[in-house]
């Protein structure tokens, strides 16, 4: 996406040319591949895809959590006007939490289990404190901690404050982490399938506490996940991610209602929506193609229903009509 | 055709919470017992598919194995087909009842050659070696593999949707009657998935097998089932046609769990208050009272049983 400059100022974040590869012993995994991606304030993206698509190592990207094998290849992630490759670590510690944070899959990991909430809850505060450069008045500390724990709609937050991580359910933690996330003020919230090791019921919760944050405070959010129906239900614009590249980008009604590549088509599709005695469902045929060694021209060929030509030699540019892009020869490419 | 296959009359199955130890038993210290399913109701059809939806935590799985004989009831009875199933013939119904897990790479050996994964339930028939590959070959066409490529290969070396094909093939290799099939699409694509479900409905209407499909996705039980029994809190609240209970709900936790799941029709979520109760300590009366938005004072006291409304079957005192 061509951003003027006038315009930029109002993006959250960046991402040019991103490509990610992780080092493997048969040779290099290529995970992400020039990916471009902006985010403006107080907009919820969700991307979307399967397993091996890519989309958690681009949220890790992001906060610069990628394991030890993973090398930013090329491009530029620029949040809130800084590049985040080229931060140090202190700075780096700074930004995690100020300008992104991010929130896992298991919530249950994400706390110290030998100590209690509270004292988890105020290093978040301290942080912030320092930050800011102000002192950590005990007894305003307290009231805030209570009040963020609140505001995620915990009940009773005045006894969850001082139980352990073992005495919460998973919802209750997820909400903990959320909190904390919140004392911090980021900017962007990243979370990745926040909600999988969650009830049904519990996730509804969650994704509904999301929502209004994002109304209330005006926080951007990236939501990854590998389940359209919770990306609908969660943003505001969906990006469908194949093989380490964005196939389809726009707004979350329209994508869903007539999306144009087809892959997204074909995963809109494959939701149930029918019974037994109306027919098969419909599926994608063929595998997740191989990282290693992707296909040729277009990734998606081998599974494609309208595969042509030349989508077995060429990889195809982004189609922009109005408010939305799709990579497929369909739309002219 | 209405020729009950399995059959569980209040059936229930506790757990103690933690290990009866030396000390426990010196000072006779009671162990709080989790009541994973409590005197549970169902019985499946010949050639029926019924789905068993709830949440984590309810029951669901623990009522599966102990259909399968997996687990041993703490009271109630399981008949399958007319005989009561007990400790000591439990061997004998084991070719004619099968289980698909959830995670085929767990439920696997990795070490063993697909061909002896899949003909090991044939283990005890006496067959030849000759006749247990052509049930193997016929069973691998079955569930859409190819028998020669695949006979001597491992499991690390399918895919998800292979694997679990696999696991299908050796639960039906025995030509079973009943198959209790344990979340199998969870841990799949969304691509894939729609692949297995494929599978398991055609050899379902080929073969007439009747299911219990356990899931907590709402979608796929529509797509498979005929019935769909809910389960909250160890027990049966709501059961019935899948159509009927699908788009008009009875009980106000099926209500509940249904307009909670995303779907691409409806944005807005409406999420229950609370969260899901302790097995170990359950709330009195009706399990679901402290979430309920039409609680009344005999649900705080008492618990309502499953009683048949208007061609379905609900536990809950709005419809008595």
């Amino acid at each position: 996406m061509t951003a003027q400059s006038t315009e930029l100022q109002y993006e959250t974040l960046q991402v040019h040319d991103l490509s990610i590869v992780y080092k493997t012993i048969y040779g290099d995994l290529k995970a992400v591949n020039k990916l471009n991606l902006s985010l403006r304030r107080a907009e919820s993206v969700a991307v979307v895809g399967e397993s091996g698509s890519g989309k958690s190592t681009l949220g890790l990207s992001i906060v610069k959590l990628l394991p030890g094998n993973a090398r930013y290849k090329e491009g530029s992630i620029t949040l809130n006007g800084q590049d985040v490759e080229k931060l140090k670590d202190r700075d780096l510690t700074r930004m995690r939490g100020s300008s992104a944070f991010m929130i896992f899959q298991d919530p249950l990991n994400a706390l110290n289990p030998v100590k209690r909430v509270k004292d988890q809850m105020y290093e978040a505060l301290n942080t912030r404190n320092s930050r800011e450069g102000g002192t950590l008045d005990k007894e305003a500390g307290l009231k805030e901690l209570i009040e963020s724990l609140r505001s995620v709609r915990m009940p009773d937050p005045e006894l969850i404050i001082n139980r352990y991580p073992h005495q919460l359910s998973g919802g209750q933690i997820q909400r903990v982490v959320i909190a904390m996330g919140l004392l911090m003020r980021p900017k962007l919230l990243i979370a990745d399938e926040p909600t999988s090791a969650l009830d049904v019921t519990i996730q509804a919760q969650v994704l509904k506490l999301m929502r209004d944050l994002q109304k209330e405070y005006g926080m951007s959010i990236l939501f990854v996940t590998h389940d359209i129906s919770i990306a609908y239900a969660v943003s505001d614009r969906i990006i469908v991610m194949y093989a380490g590249e964005i196939v389809e980008d726009g707004p979350t009604e329209k994508v869903i209602r007539k999306s144009l590549h087809p892959y997204s088509q074909a995963l809109i599709a494959s939701i149930p929506k029918k019974t037994k005695d109306q027919g098969d469902l419909t599926t994608i045929t063929g595998s997740p193609p191989n990282m290693l060694n992707p296909p040729s021209g277009c990734r998606f060929h081998p599974r494609c229903p309208f595969v042509m030509e030349k989508c077995l030699t060429t990889s195809p540019n982004f189609v922009e009509n109005d408010d939305r892009r799709v990579r497929c020869f369909l739309y002219g490419g | 055709m209405d020729e009950t296959v399995i059959e569980a009359k209040q059936i229930s199955r506790y757990f103690l919470a933690s290990k009866k130890g030396l000390l426990e038993s010196v000072f006779r210290r009671e162990i709080p017992i989790v009541r994973a399913v409590d005197q549970v109701d169902i019985n499946i059809n010949r050639g029926e598919v019924v789905a068993l939806v709830g949440e984590s935590g309810c029951g669901k799985t623990t009522l599966g194995r102990l259909l399968t004989t997996l687990e041993t009831p703490t009271s109630g009875e399981i008949i399958f087909k007319g005989e009561p199933i007990t400790e000591h013939n439990k061997a004998k119904f084991r070719g004619k009842i099968q289980l698909v897990f959830q995670n085929p790479l767990e439920s696997l050996d990795p070490r063993m050659a697909l061909r002896d994964i899949v003909v090991e339930p044939l283990e005890r028939m006496n067959l030849s070696s000759a006749e247990k590959t052509s049930m193997f070959e016929s069973a691998l066409s079955y569930v859409g593999l190819d028998s020669h490529v695949f006979a001597y290969r491992r499991p690390s070396d399918l895919s998800g949707g292979q694997r679990q094909r696999v696991a299908v093939a050796r639960a039906i290799v025995s030509n079973p009657e009943f198959v209790v099939l344990d979340e199998p699409t969870s841990a799949l694509d969304a691509s894939v998935q729609s692949q297995v479900l494929n599978l398991l409905v055609k050899l379902h209407k080929n073969f007439g097998f009747a299911y219990l499909f356990i899931t907590h996705n709402i979608a796929v039980a529509r797509y498979v089932s005929d019935r769909v029994a809910i389960m909250y809190a160890g027990k049966v609240v709501e059961t019935g046609p899948t159509a009927q209970v699908m788009t008009h709900p009875k009980h106000p936790y099926t209500q509940a769990l249904l307009s909670a799941v995303p779907t691409t029709e409806n944005k807005d979520l409406v999420p229950p208050v609370g969260e899901v109760p302790s097995l170990i300590n359950p709330p009195s009366g009706c399990r679901f009272h402290p979430r309920c938005p039409y609680v009344m004072e005999i649900c705080k006291t008492t618990e309502p049983k499953l009683r048949v409304s208007e061609g379905e079957e609900v536990a809950c005192w709005l419809y008595k």
